[in-house]
């Protein structure tokens, strides 16, 4: 890996976006003037706040009792290590937070209608619960396992044992009794999933921490002059948001 | 009760590609046209704008531009011996919704099918016999040959500026692009793309193996481009985020921005967007349609009166109507006859993921929805079908599309999918992990069909439709023959272990595969076994057409939107040559 590949800075990626909006409005290729592109770059730019500045988490959506869980959850899903940050430092609580308070969380674009009968894995979901109905029971059927197992909460619980109470779900070695097993545990790991991958415009991933950590150089790159120049090469920039362009 | 509202000439059904060409080559004859699209207003501007396009959970995750299932969805089972029960979430297929319908979010892989893909049964037959054909395996001819077509698929690329490189110029073979494929009169209108790292592997490896290795090509504009409409496509950027999202470049060829505007310059033309088409209404000898029924987004209803009805609506969405307005007659699986629900076909994705040595950098970030490397050695006619046991073939390739990590973040096998160790594995493995795909196509079958469900109801109170289909002993061996021939390929390209898992499941509903669906308003020469005749006028109700991807008899191993494109360019030619001069049959058996 050679220096240059090394380093890209923001200013460059930003010019070079700027750059590509009036190459485009100049040819005609983009519908958008380049006074229209001006005057989008003018509105300030929102840092995000260092760890240090960071408010105490306000939930939408949790109750204190969720929240406890979800924030437990998704730091033994991927709790921090020396390759990088965990969930839970990232935002990723909250990130779950609002996409169960959202259209989506409420079940806006699904299919609720009954009958309600159980089918084949291949016939997909079934169930008359949205996702957030889905994540609340599921958490009230987990606690109560583990109230029962241990004497206390998910999230009271030492690392060892959420590690081993999220493997029981996992391999659906606990029967949830509201809830199917599988779909509960599938549902918080692909939330989780999202929340550390996704834009931090949605509240998780803060810092882009994720994407600095594979290296995906994020959302703002233009590659038709470098996909042939960096073929089997190591491409670094830091990585752009959708807000870092706005 | 419906207001009824002031007649038109055409209503047309759907504006994505099939709706968008029809609508505007017929917007020039002056006649007043509404088309009906259920979705909402879709521009560039405002709404395929950057950075905010660039937004994975919500294209990708959430499917902003997916139809919603909330107002209309289908049921699904394996076989017509389960309960069939409503698709509630997106999952294996992703129809569009909006002006510009799939097209704005499709990813660009724009074929011409082959002269066989267009004769699949005579073309089968000659070659082999009839014997070779499983008993329930409904594989038809098109009514119209390639060269029939061939103009308009010439007349669909330059619109799209596609990319690419002939491999096959007026009979020429030309060593670089696909030599298998049928003659063109034209070169491209645009070279193609720049290959990344793993496609100039694949390439290499692929004519190692003495197979004949083309780019695929591309509706993503390899360089600024004005088409013959005058409409100009920008640069595609690679950005990566192509398949699934709207391109704010307009380097990827859509209808929202090309064909639809230029209907729209005419003042006859008109789109009536948040409107749902509930059904067409016949005359009491059910011999014409009168009008269509449709509730605008505040759910008030309306009946248009028009004298004649294009429908151009995905898949499902032609296929219901026409069971829903009982135009032709529904398919009965029990009988095997009937004609409207025929010959649903889909399409397999298949392949194996190769992982390279340490140090490799495949840059997935860097592509586009089309970009990639493909053979068609073992696609189309061209395995033997009779050695190998199964009729059809495969495209197999390799191409850089997204490195969206939400989608994109893969893992070697054993390692664990959370927790300690999981980002470790992460990290070692996103820029050395790729794949080598197969696309595989898929035969008709009397199993496979689609029909009115008896028990569910879509928000408007219709009948859904009952989509029933399984994977089938000869798809089941073409996946697995491709599999092998991928794996090779991969370890020519070097791949330090390749992934590859033989799978005979069911189908599932469930994981995203491909919105390549085809079939059930079948086009053909013979009323049985077909709901259109070959210029995709309904048999039974003669002011009633159909275009899409429903039309096709069964599906070919490539994507569908070329031959969509060019039946949509040859409809409107046979509505202005012949059916609007004299609006009757123009088939007779």
């Amino acid at each position: 890996m050679t220096d240059e590949n090394n380093a890209e800075p923001k200013t460059v990626n930003r010019r070079a976006w700027l750059k590509l909006l009036g190459a485009g409005a100049a040819t005609g290729a983009l519908p958008i003037g380049g006074a229209a592109a001006e005057g989008a770059m003018h509105h300030p730019a929102p840092k995000a706040a260092s760890p240090a500045d960071e408010p105490v988490p306000v939930y939408e959506f949790l109750n204190g009792d969720e929240a406890a869980f979800v924030e437990a959850a998704v730091d033994t899903l991927i709790p921090p290590d020396d390759v990088g940050p965990g969930a839970l430092e990232l935002g990723v609580a909250v990130f779950i937070d609002r996409q169960l308070n959202s259209g989506y969380g409420r079940g806006d674009r699904m299919y609720l209608q009954g009958p309600f009968i159980e089918g084949t894995p291949q016939q997909g979901y079934q169930l008359r619960m949205t996702p957030s109905e889905l994540i609340r029971n599921g958490i009230l059927d987990v606690n109560a396992h583990v109230r029962d197992q241990y004497k206390r909460t998910f999230d009271a619980l030492g690392e060892a044992d959420r590690v081993a109470v999220l493997t029981q779900l996992e391999k659906r070695e606990i029967q949830l009794p509201t809830v199917p097993t599988a779909i509960f545990f599938n549902l918080l790991y692909d939330l989780t999933m999202q929340g550390y991958f996704a834009d931090p415009l949605h509240g998780g991933n803060k810092g882009k921490a994720s994407w600095k950590m594979i290296g995906f150089p994020g959302i703002g790159s233009m590659y038709a002059d470098k996909i042939e120049a960096y073929r089997n090469k190591k491409y670094m920039s830091e990585p752009m948001s959708i807000q870092d362009l706005l | 009760m419906a207001t009824k509202l002031k007649p038109v000439d055409i209503a047309i059904v759907g504006l994505g590609w099939a709706g968008g060409i029809v609508a505007k080559e017929l917007a020039a004859t002056g006649l007043k046209i509404v088309a009906f699209e259920r979705g909402g207003p879709r521009a560039t501007n405002p709404d395929f704008m950057a950075p905010q396009v660039h937004d994975e959970l919500r294209y990708s995750r959430r499917h902003e531009l997916i139809q919603n299932l909330r107002k209309e969805t289908l049921t699904f089972r394996n076989d017509p011996s389960q309960l069939a029960l409503p698709m509630r979430q997106l999952g294996s297929f992703l129809p569009g919704e909006g002006v510009g319908g799939a097209g704005t979010h499709w990813s660009g892989l724009h074929w011409r099918w082959t002269e066989w893909e267009h004769k699949m049964y005579s073309g089968t037959v000659a070659k082999h016999g009839k014997s070779i054909i499983p008993a329930d395996m409904n594989l038809q001819d098109w009514p119209i040959d390639y060269h029939e077509l061939e103009p308009y698929y010439d007349k669909f690329e330059k619109v799209c500026g596609t990319s690419g490189k002939a491999g096959n110029l007026q009979g020429k073979k030309i060593d670089g692009g696909n030599i298998f494929e049928a003659p063109r009169a034209n070169e491209f209108p645009n070279p193609p793309l720049t290959q990344s790292h793993n496609m100039v592997l694949f390439e290499k490896a692929a004519r190692n193996l003495g197979y004949h290795p083309f780019p695929v090509p591309a509706s993503n504009a390899s360089r600024p481009y004005v088409n013959p409409d005058g409409v100009a496509l920008g640069q595609c950027h690679y950005c990566g985020f192509c398949t699934a999202y709207g391109c704010e470049a307009n380097a990827k060829a859509s209808p929202h921005f090309t064909v639809i505007p230029l209907a729209h310059k005419n003042p006859n033309f008109e789109a009536r967007t948040n409107s749902y088409v509930m059904k067409v209404n016949l005359d009491s000898r059910r011999k014409r349609a009168v009008s269509v029924t449709y509730l605008d987004a505040g759910g008030r209803e309306f009946e248009q009166p028009a004298d004649l009805v294009i429908l151009a609506a995905y898949v499902f969405g032609n296929v219901h109507l026409m069971l829903h307005s009982q135009i032709g007659k529904p398919f009965d699986f029990k009988r095997n006859s009937g004609v409207v629900g025929r010959s649903y076909a889909y399409q397999s994705m298949g392949g194996v993921a190769a992982l390279f040595p340490k140090d490799t950098y495949f840059n997935p970030f860097m592509g586009s929805g089309a970009l990639g490397t493909w053979i068609d050695d073992f696609n189309s006619d061209n395995p033997d079908f009779a050695k190998l046991g199964f009729i059809g073939g495969g495209g197999i390739s390799s191409g850089s599309n997204s490195g969206a990590p939400i989608g994109r973040h893969p893992t070697a096998p054993g390692s664990p999918r959370w927790g300690k160790g999981w980002k470790k594995a992460v990290v070692e493995t996103y820029h050395r992990m790729t794949a080598v795909g197969n696309q595989g196509s898929v035969m008709s079958y009397r199993q496979n069909y689609l029909d009115l469900d008896p028990t569910y109801t879509d928000s408007f109170g219709r009948p859904m439709l009952r989509l029933t289909f399984d994977w089938q002993e000869n798809e089941f061996r073409q996946m697995e023959f491709a599999r092998g021939i991928c794996a090779n390929i991969a370890k020519e390209m070097g791949a330090e272990q390749v992934l590859s898992r033989r799978d005979r499941g069911r189908y599932s509903i469930v994981p995203y595969q491909t919105t390549h669906n085809t079939g059930g308003t079948v086009f053909g020469d013979d009323p049985r076994t077909s709901a259109l005749n070959k210029h995709l006028q309904s048999w039974d109700v003669s002011n009633v057409f159909v275009v899409g991807s429903s039309v096709f008899p069964q599906n070919a191993g490539r994507n569908p939107t070329g031959p969509v494109g060019a039946l949509a360019y040859r409809l409107a030619d046979t509505l202005k040559d012949q059916y609007l001069k004299r609006p009757e049959r123009l088939v007779t058996v």
